[in-house]
């Protein structure tokens, strides 16, 4: 047998998809999550090296290894406890985080093959437990102790839920009518089921923790209030939710959208079921988008969805662009067409104010940038006109500058993103703790996550210091 | 959920809420607003607070039916309650001993310009008022207004009460009369972009903008006007602008983006569940 079983298959198995043809054209998930049989092969590639390396590049620490060997065993609900320990929201995770730059990048057996499908394996028993309906809820003992959340985005519901287990008293403050953050409003339907956002953080709720949704924490209760008001602590995890503009004429003409806009729209007002939804969104016959992150191919995709023809707009190459391999190729697949070493100078619009076109420059790769990405230069007389009637700007968030502006002594850097300790995750001003994407900048859902674990961490200490 | 406790019929098509909301009456100021979804699949909408009582814990809303939203809103009554209610958003209205001021209240924009007027009366000022609507029987919160102002004039459109014609004949002749420091214009776009024409340049002229929502606290941008050549969001930067700073061209044509979407939300009215079965 163990001749057998050393003789590694070398490639994943692959994850069943939605056919291009027909998902370009509905808001149903792509793709579709392994079945038993498939879970478990997958998950005797494991070769249960001795070291772990994929633990070390899980932010939120899971015991890779562990769960995976209760996959193959067939113990299901086992693989989801020993997941569970650590993470709070493993059916998000396992479809979005980036794994081949985290866990997958230093699996042992992808040194010479592909490595293990660890997400697809966490997606896989997230699901499975969400069918078979049998959570086991470990409450916590109450410690008398209270902690404010602000903002229900990854990094604040990571450390709620941390938080609760530890038996404080947690009350997260949303701003929007629905908590999620991101995961609501930003990624779209068909990379996350909202049904399944909904039912992650109901699970966070079953063990004890409160989410105020419609408050804004700076116009309703400052965050020198709630530390007034009994909360031993504040954990500010307002994102990055500010949208940037290229500042280019005719930025503000009807057609032209931030992608947090196009996306909140569609994502967290459904307007894709409009007017069954009374949230209007308009994409017209073709789509510029701006940028080349996940949330540029989100905004090319959902455009794509609702009819549109979609370009993707990129100053750099291919090589250069920030967004998932993945992603990128499921939106070549589906049609989203890109083109890259262009930007926008100018984008033009009509007598009523709608946009007709947009005046693009063609780029040439220079030298690497601070960033490592080779920065592009504007080939000069090589503009060129484009017919569009949307252009969504996807280049980048900054961070909600609400908070800081409200709450005095906070200390924040240039960019405006809040200061803080890099282990603890303690601002300048004591009691109060910061993480996720209003620290780092825009990053992804687990860095955010493993932010909200190592704050959660630190407030206890801090809670049980103060006695 | 938030509890309708009163309502009322103030003219046609334009009606009151009391809504039950203690948490944003206690910090509510004059010049905020609040957003507002109605249901499940209701849009968020911006209102801007009428009124706020903060031993009743409530917070007033005028709002008058122009499209779908408005409609399946003033179709609720009291003892009913609206999804989600969220505020008090944007910067409240600067509120100082400015001298002589000029409230000036267009159609339903009288609502909003009321607790600006009780507040600047307050803080010692002079506080002349100036309310106008089409006819005697869309004209809202008369008495309200002339309690809290020095003086109170009137215009409607066809003449039916006060004096005929528009608010900013009336502006006219108040500027001509006297010293005025300080001029708060809300109502329609148009009525605010005239008022900014009458006035001199070396009178502040404060104009409320409502331009279309989305999350009214500065995600999305949705809200962008152009004053003084920059772009602001009215959500948190507003929704209070100089008046003669602003590219009130640019704030018409946003405001017609989804004119098309806005008539097809209104045609296919009438009872969702059959919008559900046609699915």
């Amino acid at each position: 047998m163990s001749e057998v079983r050393r003789k590694i298959i070398p490639t994943k198995h692959p994850m069943p998809h939605q056919d291009a043809k027909e998902r370009c054209h509905n808001f149903n998930e792509v793709a579709l999550g392994y079945d038993e049989d498939t879970a478990v092969a997958e998950a005797q590639r494991c070769i249960q090296c001795k070291n772990s390396p994929c633990m070390e590049g899980c932010p939120v620490e899971i015991n890779i290894p562990a769960f995976i060997k209760k996959i193959t065993e067939r113990d299901f609900a086992g693989a989801i406890s020993i997941i569970k320990e650590k993470n709070n929201l493993p059916a998000i995770c396992g479809r979005v985080c980036p794994q081949e730059n985290q866990c997958e990048k230093k699996c042992t057996v992808g040194k010479k093959h592909e490595p293990v499908a660890i997400g697809r394996l966490e997606r896989f028993v997230a699901d499975w437990e969400m069918a078979h309906g049998s959570r086991s809820v470990k409450k916590a003992k109450p410690n008398g102790k209270k902690v404010a959340i602000v903002g229900s985005g990854p990094s604040g519901l990571t450390a709620a839920a941390d938080l609760a287990l530890m038996g404080y008293k947690v009350t997260v403050f949303e701003a929007l009518h629905m908590p999620g953050g991101v995961l609501v409003y930003g990624i779209p339907e068909f990379r996350l089921p909202k049904s399944i956002v909904a039912r992650e953080i109901a699970s966070i709720v079953e063990l004890g923790v409160e989410i105020k949704t419609n408050y804004v924490v700076g116009k309703l209760g400052r965050v020198d209030e709630l530390l007034q008001e009994g909360y031993d602590a504040v954990y500010i995890g307002t994102g990055a939710g500010l949208p940037s503009f290229m500042n280019i004429p005719g930025e503000n003409l009807n057609g032209v959208y931030s992608a947090n806009e196009f996306l909140t729209r569609n994502n967290l007002m459904k307007a894709y079921r409009f007017p069954e939804y009374l949230t209007p969104i308009r994409v017209g016959k073709r789509v510029a988008v701006i940028g080349g992150g996940n949330v540029a191919m989100d905004a090319a995709r959902t455009a794509l969805r609702l009819g549109a023809e979609s370009y993707i707009v990129y100053r750099r190459s291919f090589e250069e662009m920030p967004a998932r391999r993945e992603e990128i190729e499921h939106a070549r697949e589906e049609g989203v067409h890109f083109e890259i070493l262009t930007s926008p100078v100018e984008i033009k619009g009509n007598e009523e104010g709608r946009v007709t076109s947009m005046v693009c420059q063609r780029y040439e790769l220079g030298e690497p940038d601070e960033s490592g990405r080779r920065s592009p230069i504007p080939i000069k007389g090589s503009e060129y006109e484009m017919q569009v009637d949307t252009v969504i700007m996807a280049i980048g968030q900054g961070p909600n500058p609400l908070i800081q502006q409200t709450t005095p002594n906070l200390k924040t850097n240039k960019r405006g993103n809040i200061v803080v300790d890099d282990t603890t995750g303690q601002t300048s001003i004591p009691g109060v703790f910061a993480g996720g994407d209003i620290v780092t900048g825009a990053a992804t859902v687990i860095l955010a996550m493993g932010a909200g674990k190592r704050a959660a961490r630190a407030i206890h200490e801090y809670i049980q210091s103060k006695g | 959920m938030f509890r309708i406790v009163a309502k009322k019929e103030l003219a046609p098509r334009i009606k009151l809420f009391d809504v039950e909301a203690p948490e944003i009456a206690r910090k509510a100021r004059p010049g905020q607003f609040i957003i507002l979804r109605v249901d499940e699949e209701g849009e968020r909408i911006p209102l801007t607070i009428a009124d706020f009582d903060q031993k009743k814990g409530t917070i007033t809303i005028i709002f008058q039916e122009v499209g779908k939203t408005t409609e399946l809103l003033g179709e609720l009554q009291a003892g009913d309650s609206i999804l989600d209610f969220v505020g008090p958003l944007g910067c409240p209205s600067e509120i100082e001993r400015f001298g002589t001021v000029v409230c000036v209240g267009g159609g339903v924009g009288v609502a909003p310009v009321f607790p600006i007027a009780r507040a600047l009366g307050e803080a010692g000022n002079r506080v002349v008022s100036i309310i106008g609507a089409r006819s005697r029987d869309m004209l809202i919160w008369e008495d309200e207004m002339r309690n809290v102002s020095s003086e109170l004039l009137v215009a409607t459109d066809d003449g039916s009460y006060g004096i005929k014609g528009f608010v900013t004949d009336i502006l006219t002749g108040v500027l001509s009369r006297e010293k005025v420091d300080r001029v708060v214009a809300i109502g329609p776009a148009v009525m605010m972009r005239e008022v900014c024409r009458v006035t001199p340049e070396s009178i502040p002229t404060v104009v409320s903008l409502n331009p279309i929502m989305v999350d009214g606290t500065g995600m999305c941008g949705a809200c962008r006007v152009e004053v003084g050549g920059k772009t602001r969001f009215a959500c948190v930067e507003g929704p209070e602008f100089d008046g003669h700073q602003v590219n009130w061209e640019l704030v018409l044509k946003r405001s017609k983006m989804f004119v098309e979407e806005e008539r097809i939300a209104m045609e296919r009215g009438g009872c969702r569940c059959q919008e559900n079965a046609r699915r």
